[in-house]
């Protein structure tokens, strides 16, 4: 499997730490209440199919990245870093 | 006063010959990681203090001496010259004096030999003089550069320079062998 890093290029699987599910970028607000930090904290869909996730490119360049993966095949979508994503 | 005795990550090691290929280890002087501030224009300022274009992603300017090579998601390392304070203003500036260890892998053969250790196409035609990455050497986050025809420069932290002796050595006999 290889990633497609923005600065970097295609570069091998190795390369890159796996974090989880992208929901880390929509941070809810310190008053958000007990639900939505549950929500944010613990809970995952899940679901088959395109999946948004963050990959730090961590033994290249250090960047955070945004990969939409397959999760039932593997194919990669898109790959963008996470820092154009956020505010 | 006790007088103190720096030494080299591999203690001065002399260079050491394996097949074709030739390991040496350099001492680059002085290097400093300098991360310019968001929005901050620092190409112009760093070419006027230090007479070498600010390197691009993937890419290394400079020569023996005095480099700067890239090294990272903005980031830029500073190889040689003790960095012009005046460019505080534009970035943060730290000391990475000693913490890295420095080789030179060179020989005819030395495509052969990193190609068994870093899992990047480091051929001429896809990775020129001046190229640079950052990537791995087996399993130690490295920064690779070519500084010549058939020659690079390796770097991984100081605390990993056996590991890196090991694994070069490694391969460059393996190359070696096959004749």
């Amino acid at each position: 499997m290889r990633l497609h890093c923005p600065i970097c290029g295609e570069r091998d699987r190795r390369e890159f730490y796996y974090q989880g599910a992208a929901v880390m970028l929509e941070r809810p607000g310190p008053d958000a209440g007990a639900a939505a930090w549950d929500d944010y904290l613990h809970l995952r869909d899940n679901t088959a199919g395109d999946l948004d996730e963050l990959w730090s490119h961590d033994a290249g360049c250090g960047a955070w990245l945004r990969v939409t993966r397959n999760v039932s095949t593997h194919e990669i979508k898109t790959v963008v870093l996470a820092r154009e994503i956020k505010r | 006063m006790a007088e103190l005795m720096a030494k080299t990550p591999l203690d001065d090691m002399p260079p050491r010959g394996i097949g074709s290929c030739t390991l040496e280890e350099i001492d680059l002087g002085a290097l400093t990681s300098i991360s310019p501030y968001a929005g901050a224009q620092i190409d112009a300022p760093f070419k006027a203090a230090h007479g070498m274009a600010w390197p691009a992603p993937n890419r290394a300017t400079g020569k023996a001496g005095a480099r700067a090579i890239w090294f990272g998601r903005d980031v830029s390392l500073l190889a040689g010259p003790k960095p012009d304070p005046k460019l505080a203003e534009y970035a943060a500036l730290t000391d990475q004096s000693d913490a890295w260890t420095a080789v030179a892998l060179s020989g005819d053969r030395v495509e052969d030999v990193l190609a068994r250790l870093v899992p990047l196409d480091l051929s001429v035609a896809q990775f020129k003089r001046g190229h640079t990455a950052r990537s791995q050497i087996q399993h130690m986050n490295a920064s690779v550069t070519r500084i010549g025809t058939d020659r690079f420069l390796l770097m991984v932290f100081r605390s990993m320079a056996g590991t890196l002796l090991h694994d070069l050595e490694r391969a460059m006999a393996s190359v070696a062998s096959r004749g």
